[in-house]
């Protein structure tokens, strides 16, 4: 009864989708005024029955309702509650379902915090919103039901979760990360309301930029998730592999990077309209160029989930509709001559073109990456696969080179600077910087010239923002006052620009110090490995609630004081009988250790056992919880909010002054 | 160029790209032809589930055949193994290779669910499942009359995949060997 409920919940939100997708907008189009007020309301109800069919396919997997498709493939009475919970986004369909209820929750968070908008505007954003449900809705509903049941022949059991992914980090790694890139298609629906109403000023760019911020800052934070959950869970300590779902999610990150520094310009200096509206549209088209990538198997990949021609070839046809129609558009409307706003070449607006430049190489980049492969095949050339050496030489000195201009940027002026007073504001940081490249390095195993300039530039855009904050800062009768001048944007641009400089300093400290060995070990055996010592103890049979494991006891020690005792797992799952390696991590600011089970080798209780030194590791991933801050912290500035109560008095369909 | 006609070029772009998105939906990645394909069914001789002789195979070609890769533990098997029944029914003859499993528990697993292969292969040690490229159960092997390996099908054979891929060449074996 439950699954049908939620079947029926998710039709009535298909219907609710396509009035809202229809009505508001010839609404705007014949200024009814009656029609664009119902928009909100759509938008609510939307949200109401997509929740109700969430929970009952949440509540089908909590009561092993083994009937239904999905549950039976995905869960097993065995699996403990919390991934049961967990298991209904870990399918295809269930999955799918998140997408939809994240867009309708966005699309309702649009309608409840927009009373500034002005009604035509509020009723287009909503109504571009509902075309994206009604595709997804119906995507759900004809190509990847979540409700089949399977009468009769239910089965006693399910077949389990795939054990990869019962993990605490993988319960909110997807959520997050569609948070983020479903978020996108708010700035997307902000962009292409624009482009209808023909008024592409800065305004747009306001109503625009908070969403957008807080869409980015749930993408980094997702996908800082996903990396760390791959660096212990899949038992290798990798953190980044450049595979084709991966980059799925850096793309529209890397894009919505450009994005947010490009709405910056437009809402500051009402610079690059059309080319800020077709990052916004570009951004959102590669979250759905993602969801492609993901669920129609034109690539192969660790995780992309059960692959169908039909799916495929239904998201690639709603693909080409909002891409294609929203590209048309863009082509017909856009402004085509460019804007009379002039700057100067040193100016704060050639660094954010600057910046654009940079992450729209990158983005390319990883887009012809991950399509090569497809590209070369679709040609007739045989099959190739482009792995991290492509990635990393071509990335690494984008970075480098962005690293370098990050560090102006904050204390660079709009419209004309000079390269004099740069000088003078950062000649001492700049100098600092240098004597911490050259000598920070020296703390490592070796000196290392990569270290050399990850610390140099780390160094040259903490120390230019501190500089910069200083500035702010200092004058107030108290710090405290002092610190109350910096807005929450600015403390958001500080969090994030900060986050990068660690992250850049992780990922190059532990890609070059990072020390691993294969052994072979008996219980009683030692192994020493960058100055702490191993010892393999005993192995010893566990016990969990779906699966049995061998464990071993490895206690680490260094200089003769004790450090840890570690306990990775070699797991078998007992539903699905599959093996899984289950990692031990000592975890530290500066350095992780970290163990892995191998397979046994012969019959004596010898293991491969992999051993890892890992320095800064969590560096990147602070870095990006930095960035991530940041984003939300942007999105909490009071000019977003003071708006309100002048919109409020003021007629509906009013535009407001910047 | 007209300044409103540079701004038709992220559309051509993009409709280059859906192009070759979906050529690429017809292409499957995952495709890796097997170096089996159209080579005789390697040799072997193995015992056969449940009886005391060995098994070798010149005992099982001779009419066109498919031969699963089955296990207890594996679970895709046990999904699998009713729709074979029907296709045992039909007449279809299936072998079956029981691929790293032990013998007490494939019996039990035959007597609980029914057995619809003509006779079981037993490859204990997996050394048939290696001289077949075997990735992992279930994966089933159309062998024609002469003991070639015609086709190979990586996970579960239900109503879909036999429709539409392994019926189809079955006929034509059929067709082929008939005199």
């Amino acid at each position: 009864m439950i699954p049908e409920v939620g079947h029926f919940a998710l039709i009535t939100a298909m219907c609710l989708a396509v009035i809202l997708a229809v009505l508001p907008m010839w609404g705007a189009w014949t200024r009814n005024t009656v029609a664009m007020g119902l928009a909100p309301s759509l938008a609510i109800g939307l949200l109401v029955f997509v929740g109700i069919s969430f929970a009952c396919l949440t509540t089908s997997f909590l009561q092993d309702d083994f009937s239904v498709k999905v549950v039976a493939s995905n869960s097993n009475s065995l699996l403990p509650p919390m991934y049961k919970f967990s298991a209904v986004w870990g399918n295809h369909e269930g999955s799918l379902l998140l997408w939809v209820l994240i867009l309708s929750l966005w699309t309702a968070a649009v309608a409840l915090l927009s009373p500034q908008l002005p009604l035509q505007v509020l009723s287009r954003v909503l109504s571009v919103m509902g075309v994206i449900g009604v595709g997804f809705l119906s995507f759900s509903l004809f190509t990847s039901n979540p409700f089949e049941r399977l009468l009769p022949g239910a089965p006693l059991d399910g077949s389990d979760l795939n054990p990869l992914l019962q993990d605490p980090g993988l319960i909110i790694h997807p959520p997050l990360l569609y948070m983020g890139y479903v978020g996108f298609s708010v700035a997307f629906a902000f962009a292409i309301a624009a482009l209808l109403g023909g008024r592409l000023d800065a305004s747009w760019a306001r109503w625009s930029r908070p969403w957008t911020n807080v869409a980015w800052a749930f993408l980094s934070l997702g996908i800082m998730l996903g990396s760390w959950w791959a660096y212990y869970e899949l038992g290798w300590g990798g953190w980044w592999f450049w595979d084709p779902v991966e980059n799925a999610s850096f793309m529209p990150w890397l894009a919505g990077t450009a994005l947010i520094h490009s709405l910056a310009a437009t809402e500051k200096r009402g610079l690059f309209k059309s080319w800020t509206v077709l990052l916004a549209i570009f951004t959102f088209s590669l979250s759905l160029l993602g969801t492609f990538i993901v669920r129609s198997g034109v690539l192969t990949s660790v995780h992309a989930f059960a692959t169908d021609p039909a799916r495929g070839l239904f998201i690639l046809m709603f693909l080409a509709l909002v891409v294609g129609g929203s590209l048309t558009l863009y082509a017909l409307r856009a402004p085509a001559v460019s804007s009379r706003v002039s700057f100067a070449w040193v100016s704060r607006e050639s660094l954010l073109l600057f910046n654009n430049v940079v992450f729209l190489a990158a983005t390319l980049t990883v887009l012809f990456g991950t399509l090569f492969p497809l590209v070369m095949d679709a040609l007739g050339q045989g099959k190739y696969s482009v792995g991290p050496p492509y990635f990393n030489a071509v990335f690494v000195p984008l970075m480098a080179l962005l690293a370098t201009f990050m560090g102006l940027g904050p204390v660079s002026r709009f419209k004309s600077d000079s390269v004099s007073r740069w000088r003078k504001e950062l000649l001492i940081p700049g100098l600092v910087a240098v004597v911490c490249g050259l000598s920070l390095p020296l703390l490592g195993a070796e000196y290392n010239l990569w270290v050399a300039l990850a610390a140099l530039l780390s160094a040259w855009l903490v120390l230019g923002l501190g500089r910069d904050a200083w500035y702010r800062v200092r004058g107030a009768a108290s710090l405290s006052r002092g610190l109350r001048r910096l807005t929450p944007s600015y403390c958001g641009m500080l969090l994030a620009h900060l986050g990068f400089a660690a992250c850049v300093l992780g990922v190059v400290a532990t890609s070059q110090y990072s020390v691993e060995r294969d052994l072979k070990m008996s219980p009683g055996d030692t192994e020493s490995l960058a100055g702490y010592t191993f010892e393999f103890i005993e192995l010893v049979p566990v016990r969990g609630p779906n699966f049995v494991a061998d464990e071993a006891r490895i206690r680490i020690t260094r200089d003769g004081a004790p450090v840890t005792v570690l306990a990775p797992q070699k797991r078998r799952y007992l539903a699905s009988g599959s093996m899984m390696t289950e990692a031990a991590i000592d975890p530290g600011l500066f350095r992780d250790l970290y163990v892995a089970m191998g397979e046994p080798i012969g019959s004596e209780g010898a293991w491969a056992i992999r051993l890892h030194y890992k320095p800064m590791v969590r560096w990147m991933w602070l870095g990006a919880i930095l960035m991530g801050l940041g984003g939300f912290s942007t999105a909490l500035d009071k000019r977003y909010r003071r708006q309100r109560q002048p919109a409020l008095e003021s007629a509906p369909g009013a535009v407001h002054g910047t | 160029m007209a300044p409103r006609a540079k701004l038709f070029i992220p559309l051509v772009l993009f409709a280059v790209l859906a192009l070759f998105l979906l050529r690429g939906l017809e292409l499957d990645p995952k495709d890796l032809p097997s170096a089996l394909i159209d080579q005789p069914l390697p040799q072997f001789e193995l015992p056969s589930l449940g009886t005391q002789s060995l098994v070798s195979r010149d005992q099982v070609i001779g009419e066109v055949a498919l031969f699963n890769i089955w296990a207890t533990w594996c679970v895709s098997c046990r999904v699998e193994h009713p729709y074979l029944h029907q296709l045992a029914e039909r007449g279809v003859p299936i072998y079956g290779i029981n691929y790293k499993d032990d013998d007490s528990d494939a019996l039990r697993w035959l007597e609980e669910l029914g057995n619809p292969y003509r006779l079981n292969i037993v490859d204990a040690e997996g050394e048939l499942g290696l001289d077949l490229g075997v990735y992992g159960a279930p994966e089933t092997y159309l062998v024609d009359a002469g003991g070639v390996i015609r086709y190979r099908h990586v996970g579960v054979v239900g109503e879909r995949v036999w429709q539409n891929i392994l019926q189809p060449l079955y006929q034509e074996l059929l067709a082929e060997s008939a005199p």
